[in-house]
């Protein structure tokens, strides 16, 4: 491992087809994650701000999920689904979600000035009516903040998987410290960099897409 | 339920906790080389951070350390120290882990004390040189105390990742706890795979605990306000 270059180029010309199956894992693993995460936190934002007494004990338990190190909670969740099972890493993966999902959207929904909660109210908005036509549009940007800070983590967490026979860019770290070569390793971490980085940027697309009333924000003094 | 059951037989037998390889020896050395890198990842960090906001500059920097540590996997930052490692060498094992962990703890640490002490009420920081007081004596007596609350928050998140991420430390040939789940996984030996999981999830709620109660300790003032 010493004297080998950090990347060997012949070495990733003649593995094209590895590295495309692994990106479409990798990314599978992540957009799934991210997808069950986002849904799972809305449902459970919706509980903590329509009965506040609630949000305490979901902040709670989700933070101590994003506590267990991933390594750890993938492997209790193998007796549970089985190895090779993408569930003992989807599981985990969600779960890690949650927390950060969680706090932006109840966040985002807080940080709404109270006055358009009163011109909503005033126009005889029911409550689950003003919360989805007008709190959550205008919490966008910290949903979509939290989305970012989720996906790039996740694509992150990812490769801890290719530990558990699951595939991804891991798989490649994995191979290239069982066979001492430098060039799998630096591929596997290069990749999920770029992938993170294509999913925040791409985020960041959506978020101008949705959010028109901001895009003149910058140019205003 | 079967592995549950080999695990409860690994972890009741007295021989498995005493020895070389021993649970009691990987729990030792992941402590170790965790409290180890923290001290250093903090040793490096935190100057720069309380100079920076001090003189209230850098903010770039901050966001540009935030954004990096996070898009950089934690296995891939191991798995490329022992390269580094070897090419130096360091060998196998404690160093390459050790410097993973040092560059992993450093971002959450750098980030928080920087925006402690540059989020400060400037009010407050004129108040201090009114009263006659100077640059090193307001960063002190003033910028310091106040960004102690934010500094804590960036040890602890740093702590618990480190101690996370030795868990990788297996996978480059380091003893702690990782070991117990990389030996588990290729000996199919699912006692000692779940022993490692579970001690590594107990240590990591532990630390995350104790410095939640270190925080507290030290910074009695913020206990009302709720936590961070």
């Amino acid at each position: 491992m010493r004297d080998r270059p950090w990347i060997e180029w012949d070495w990733v010309g003649d593995h094209l087809d590895d590295i495309r199956a692994a990106t479409f894992e990798h990314l599978r693993l992540t957009l799934l994650a991210v997808a069950i995460g986002f849904v799972l936190a809305g449902v459970l934002s919706a509980v903590g701000l329509r009965w506040r007494r609630t949000l305490g004990p979901i902040t709670w338990v989700t933070g101590v999920i994003y506590t267990i190190p991933s390594l750890a909670l993938f492997t209790l969740l193998i007796p549970i689904f089985g190895l090779g099972s993408i569930w003992s890493a989807e599981v985990a993966l969600v779960g890690y979600t949650l927390l950060i999902l969680i706090r932006n959207i109840v966040a985002g929904v807080d940080g709404v000035d109270p006055a358009v909660r009163a011109a909503a109210d005033g126009m005889g908005y029911g409550r689950w009516r003003r919360l989805l036509e007008v709190e959550l549009p205008l919490a966008v940007p910290a949903i979509i903040a939290g989305l970012r800070i989720a996906a790039v983590t996740t694509v992150g967490l990812v490769t801890v998987t290719g530990l558990i026979g699951l595939g991804g860019y891991g798989s490649f770290i994995d191979a290239g410290l069982k066979r001492q070569f430098p060039t799998q390793i630096v591929l596997g971490g290069g990749l999920s960099v770029i992938m993170a980085t294509v999913i925040d940027l791409t985020l960041v697309g959506i978020e101008r897409v949705l959010t028109p009333w901001n895009r003149g924000e910058v140019a205003r003094p | 339920m079967s592995a549950w059951t080999e695990f409860v037989d690994y972890v009741t037998l007295a021989d498995n906790w005493w020895g070389r390889r021993g649970i009691a020896v990987r729990i030792e050395d992941h402590v170790r080389i965790s409290a180890f890198a923290t001290v250093v990842a903090a040793a490096i960090a935190i100057p720069p951070a309380l100079w920076l906001g001090h003189v209230r500059r850098g903010g770039a920097i901050a966001g540009a350390v935030v954004n990096i540590g996070r898009a950089v996997p934690s296995f891939a930052i191991v798995a490329l120290a022992l390269p580094i490692s070897l090419r130096y060498g360091f060998g196998l094992g404690f160093w390459p882990t050790v410097v993973a962990l040092v560059a992993l703890g450093l971002p959450p640490i750098f980030t928080n004390a920087y925006a402690g002490v540059s989020g400060i009420d400037p009010a407050v920081v004129d108040a201090a040189r009114g009263m006659g007081m100077r640059g090193p004596e307001v960063l002190w007596r003033v910028e310091v105390p106040n960004a102690l609350p934010l500094l804590l928050a960036g040890l602890r998140i740093s702590a618990v990742q480190i101690v996370a991420t030795a868990t990788l430390g297996a996978y480059v040939g380091f003893g702690g706890l990782g070991a117990f789940i990389n030996e588990g996984f290729r000996q199919q030996d699912d006692g000692k795979l779940l022993t490692g999981a579970v001690l590594v999830a107990v240590l990591a709620i532990a630390t995350e605990f104790l410095f939640g109660v270190g925080q507290r300790l030290l910074t009695p003032w913020t206990i009302r306000k709720g936590h961070s």
